[in-house]
């Protein structure tokens, strides 16, 4: 079936693009030729029942599927302005992961101090110098609107913050290692209204600089904070559009019935 | 007032709960007889033998005469022979796990090795004597010494550090490991950032259980030729003349406390029996003493980590 380019939707340049991407968990075909556009320095959301395969196709961009066996990848994710399909075995999945970001559903902050937490992602890199590290997670501490907060206890275990501030933590981390595109998987659905709203705000500032993917379960927030949004299916993108065009005229019956709560 | 359907009730209720009485009495009878027995048998050692534990008879060397007689060089000889145990079983035992755990594909090659190294954790010690007679004493030539000791009992508690040490892995959460991935680590990085630190409780805990019990075998130590009576200690390193090179202690010949106390158990004087009381004390409380360590180094490390 002859389908609308999605990447003509887009009005900004691509930051990265799937092309008939596959995904495979051993025998279960996961995603079905999923032509994605990612546009650059915007948000863009990825909405869909559960098992619909939005949070493995967020996985895909920063390789997370080669840690466990038996996953294979058919197809192209391209990475502008590079131009190389990260996918591809010839890649490194570590560079991969060293261009590109990720925040989880659940604030998984390390068993460390703060301080350790940001700095985390340049120590992989091999910095050591400890003004460069300070300079570096303050940067990240205050791009993640926590710098006030733990300033004055930069020593103090992670764990010791609330789960609100743990994500926002996790966020820094993410930030840290100025990465190209961050990843957010559910970042909010272990959080409180209150922090939920802290984060969404956020995600608005950080995508002045950074180009963002994310997957939600909450329509509204999908609504909420993105520019454009790709409603998926059974391992299908269903369809893809600007967020004020998608939720106000859908084009499809599908997305349709789920962003009206019919179905989900 | 309870109607006709709620006293049937009850009655039911009550006859479930006879049974709930008495299973909680004989759990209850049934754990009380092991630490009874337990503090039984400590309480007739500490009778036994209490009298004998003075500053002497740690530093005195075994002897003819039950009262001048010290568990000096068996001590010493445990101590040394803990030392080589440690060495050689930690760095194997944690380096195994780390590669089972996180390195090896999952195929069947993997798995065999598993439920080996869980069987060799029920070989008998006597065994692992046989081997260590054979191959350390024989093959490689190292004599009855502190050495090959520490490499029999190494080889013994080597399946309890690596089940140990597998699972602390294990109990660090698959979402920390993949944090760290996802900054871009290594899985050298991931491992020796995160997972040792954090496994560390648990691989402390291995160790000391592992060393507790190596304390206490007799049998493979006696099978690789321990002497049941000395009178001097290893060499110390560059003392004495010649002086003494760096390892020379380790192909010294040597005791442990279990093969002091067996030794005098065996002898017909009852004067020796309260040394060996003593001797038995001295090992029990050391075993409860490394337990005791284990229990809280585990509890300080749990303390940081909340997950």
């Amino acid at each position: 079936m002859s389908e609308q380019n999605n990447a003509t939707i887009v009005s900004e340049p691509l930051k990265a693009e799937t092309r008939k991407f596959n995904f495979y968990y051993g025998d279960n075909h996961a995603l079905k030729n999923v032509d994605l556009p990612v546009a650059e320095r915007m948000v863009t959301a990825l909405i869909g029942p559960s098992g619909c395969g939005k949070s493995t196709l967020l996985r895909s961009f920063n390789r997370m599927h080669d840690l466990y066996p038996g996953n294979r990848y058919e197809g192209e994710i391209r990475l502008y302005p590079d131009d190389v399909n990260l996918v591809s075995p010839a890649v490194d999945p570590i560079e991969i992961r060293m261009r590109i970001s990720m925040v989880f559903q659940k604030p998984n902050p390390f068993p460390k101090t703060i301080f350790e937490n940001v700095a985390y992602g340049l120590m992989v890199r091999g910095e050591k110098r400890r003004s460069v590290l300070e300079e570096k997670v303050e940067e990240a501490l205050r791009g993640a609107a926590l710098w006030e907060e733990v300033k004055d206890r930069l020593d103090d275990l992670a764990f010791n913050l609330s789960g609100g501030q743990q994500q926002r933590l996790c966020i820094a981390r993410a930030l840290a290692a100025d990465p190209e595109i961050i990843l957010f998987d559910e970042p909010t659905s272990a959080l409180d209204p209150i922090a939920t709203a802290s984060i969404e705000e956020l995600i608005a500032e950080i995508k002045e600089k950074v180009t963002i993917l994310i997957v939600t379960h909450n329509m509204q927030q999908a609504a909420r904070i993105s520019d454009y949004t790709a409603f998926m299916y059974l391992g299908e993108l269903v369809e893809f559009g600007r967020t004020d065009e998608l939720f106000v005229r859908p084009r499809k019956k599908q997305t349709e019935d789920y962003i009206t709560g019919r179905f989900g | 007032m309870a109607s006709k359907e709620s006293m049937e009730l009850r009655g039911v209720i009550a006859r479930n709960q006879r049974w709930d009485l008495i299973v909680g009495t004989v759990g209850l009878l049934a754990t009380a007889l092991g630490v009874i027995i337990l503090t039984l048998l400590f309480l007739d050692l500490v009778l036994d033998g209490w009298r004998r534990l003075t500053p002497e008879f740690f530093l005195n060397f075994p002897s003819r005469r039950p009262e001048e007689a010290g568990i000096l060089s068996a001590w010493v000889g445990s101590a040394l022979v803990m030392i080589v145990t440690a060495f050689t079983a930690v760095p194997l035992g944690v380096a195994a796990a780390i590669y089972l755990e996180e390195y090896a594909p999952k195929n069947w090659v993997t798995e065999l090795i598993e439920i080996n190294v869980t069987n060799l954790a029920a070989v008998p010690s006597i065994i692992y004597g046989l081997l260590a007679l054979g191959l350390f004493v024989y093959i490689l030539g190292f004599g009855h010494s502190i050495l090959t000791a520490g490499l029999t009992l190494g080889l013994m508690i080597l399946p309890i550090i690596i089940v140990a040490t597998r699972e602390a892995l294990r109990a660090i959460p698959v979402a920390i490991r993949e944090a760290a991935y996802a900054l871009g680590a290594t899985r050298w990085q991931v491992v020796s950032d995160h997972l040792i630190p954090y496994a560390s409780g648990g691989i402390y805990t291995g160790v000391i259980i592992g060393l507790s019990r190596a304390i206490g075998e007799t049998a493979p130590v006696i099978t690789i030729g321990a002497l049941t009576f000395i009178a001097f200690l290893p060499p110390i390193p560059f003392s004495g003349d010649p002086p003494a090179g760096p390892f020379d202690w380790l192909f010294s010949p040597f005791t442990v406390l279990p093969i002091q106390m067996f030794n005098w158990l065996s002898r017909p004087q009852s004067a020796f029996h309260v040394n060996a009381a003593a001797t038995g004390i001295v090992i029990i409380v050391a075993t409860l003493a490394m337990n005791g360590i284990a229990i809280w180094l585990r509890s300080r490390i749990r303390a940081k980590l909340k997950w």
